[in-house]
């Protein structure tokens, strides 16, 4: 005991604190709730945010005071009816350019997937398997559409297409192809991503044995490699489909905002705002939403899905 | 007869250099050394998954060193099964006869004769995920064996698996390759295996190969 270093101090109980080895004190540790109050707050708050954002949207659209679509009479007459059309997203379901241009985000976002898809497992499985030489500069040249402002992707395919032959350029620009090509230029960088890291959990070994078991390489993506992703193609597949339906920027430049042909959602709140009908604008903004959360649900019930086999 | 002549090799930061080895037709072959040193690497580059710098690989009597590794005729179990998620016991089985585009008679003969060969009958239809060590490295060999190969390449199929299964999967891999008589190679870290199962030895030493003798019995 005496060998202990001695601290120094006046009160007795101090003393004997002091004189008890520390292999004697039992080791304490505060209490792990301030911890995840701390991280609990903190990602609460950026949760709540979101719901509070499009709480609001549904409960400014439902409070404001719009004309009544209907003959009062009728009303009366139908009120379950009237509750569910007489109300800014009824009034905006009913105009027909917006039913123009949902029915075109719903094509055009398929198609852009879809495209998106068959780009995105190729290169996704090049990059993931094979070191050839110049993958780290492809790898970089996959960022420039995520990392690029959307406009400037715009502004360049509209320059691009400058130097296509009249004809090309004429079937595309400001038309329904520029459309999807809008969406599929950033959408399928996305989906990209998405599929290399599906290949990469991918163990490479499984091929191996498929390919001593008299596989060629495409039997082997195709019997072992291909059913494997599928959770992974699913999940590209809906990244990319929610990325072409956001798509704003590009589309503008390189598409227009022509009413009834090249107008999809993004635009038609773009437009609906531009002309002061915030509630229109909001209307749409809520279809978005919906279409987002089924795809949303969709994916994620088919991954549990798959998740239990 | 598996015949592995100046076999030269990079990888990563090991090579192996003119390295030889021979496990004559119809027997087990263990090859063993200490884990990095190219074991799993040689079996590779027999089974062709990995390239070689110089050195010829022969297997029965065709010389197979340019060949892809679907036209080598060999089985192959690597340390972790590598079972397919996606499919069955039977599918596992049946695949590589599939792949050939055998007759479905066939297949379902094959599948039966793995299936009594290596006591899995009962777990035909499981999938995968619902199989023990032992069961995933027993339904591996069926797969490697269900196209009957000349030759049978073994990564290290016991080192995952508990003292007793390890026991018992001995015992199997020395009575299924006595009926079969597949020609083996088998790569292990552990002397225990190769002195239970090896009818010829061999050592991977600074970059080389020794043949040891095997036990006396």
């Amino acid at each position: 005991m005496t060998a202990m270093p001695q601290l120094e101090s006046n009160s007795t109980a101090d003393a004997k604190a002091a004189t008890s080895t520390p292999a004697t004190r039992p080791h304490r540790v505060s209490s792990d709730v301030p911890f995840y109050l701390a991280f609990g707050v903190i990602g609460g708050a950026y949760v709540l945010l979101i719901v509070a954002m499009l709480l609001a949207d549904a409960a400014y659209m439902l409070l404001g005071d719009n004309e009544p679509v209907f003959d009062p009479e009728w009303s009366a007459a139908h009120p379950v009816l009237t509750a569910m059309l007489d109300n800014p997203i009824g009034a905006a379901l009913s105009k027909s350019e917006i039913q123009y241009s949902i029915t075109l985000s719903l094509v055009a976002c398929t198609v852009s997937a879809i495209l998106s898809l068959w780009v995105a497992v190729p290169i996704g499985y090049l990059l993931s398997r094979h070191a050839f030489w110049g993958r780290n500069f492809i790898d970089a040249v996959l960022d420039i559409p995520i990392v690029l402002p959307p406009l400037v992707v715009g502004l360049s395919l509209l320059i691009l297409f400058q130097f296509a032959p009249g004809w090309l350029q004429g079937q595309v620009v400001y038309q329904i192809p520029a459309v999807v090509l809008a969406q599929f230029s950033v959408a399928c960088a996305f989906a990209v991503r998405t599929m290399r890291a599906t290949f990469d959990q991918i163990d490479a070994r499984r091929e191996q044995v498929a390919l001593t078991l008299g596989c060629s390489r495409a039997q082997a993506f195709g019997y072992v490699v291909l059913p494997e992703a599928h959770r992974g193609i699913l999940t590209a597949a809906t990244l990319a489909w929610a990325r072409s339906l956001g798509e704003f920027g590009p589309l503008l430049v390189f598409a227009g905002a022509t009413r009834h042909k090249t107008e999809v959602l993004s635009t038609t709140v773009f437009l609906e705002l531009s002309v002061g009908d915030l509630e229109a604008a909001v209307a749409v903004s809520l279809i978005m939403v919906a279409a987002a959360i089924v795809v949303l649900m969709f994916a994620r019930m088919w991954g549990a899905r798959n998740l239990s086999i | 007869m598996i015949v592995v002549d100046n076999l030269s090799m990079e990888a990563g930061a090991f090579r192996l250099d003119e390295v030889s080895l021979q496990v004559p037709t119809g027997e087990y072959g263990v090859l063993m050394g200490p884990t990095g040193g190219g074991k799993t690497s040689i079996i590779e580059a027999i089974a062709g998954l990995r390239p070689i710098k110089s050195g010829s690989i022969r297997l029965g009597d065709v010389e197979v060193t340019r060949r892809k590794p679907a036209e080598r005729d060999i089985g192959y179990v690597p340390q972790d099964g590598a079972l397919f998620p996606t499919m069955n016991v039977r599918d596992h089985l049946a695949f590589a006869l599939v792949i050939r585009r055998s007759l479905p008679s066939l297949i379902e003969e094959r599948v039966a004769e793995m299936a009594k060969l290596l006591g899995i009958g009962h777990l035909l239809d499981r999938t995968i995920q619902k199989l023990s060590g032992g069961e995933r490295q027993r339904v591996a060999l069926g797969r490697a064996l269900s196209f009957h190969p000349r030759t049978l390449l073994l990564d290290e199929p016991l080192s995952a698996l508990d003292d007793d299964t390890r026991s018992q999967m001995c015992r199997l891999l020395k009575e299924v390759q006595h009926r079969t008589g597949v020609t083996t190679l088998h790569v292990t870290h552990s002397v225990e295996e190769a002195e239970r199962l090896a009818d010829c030895q061999f050592r991977i030493n600074n970059g080389g190969i020794v043949r040891t003798p095997a036990r006396a019995s």
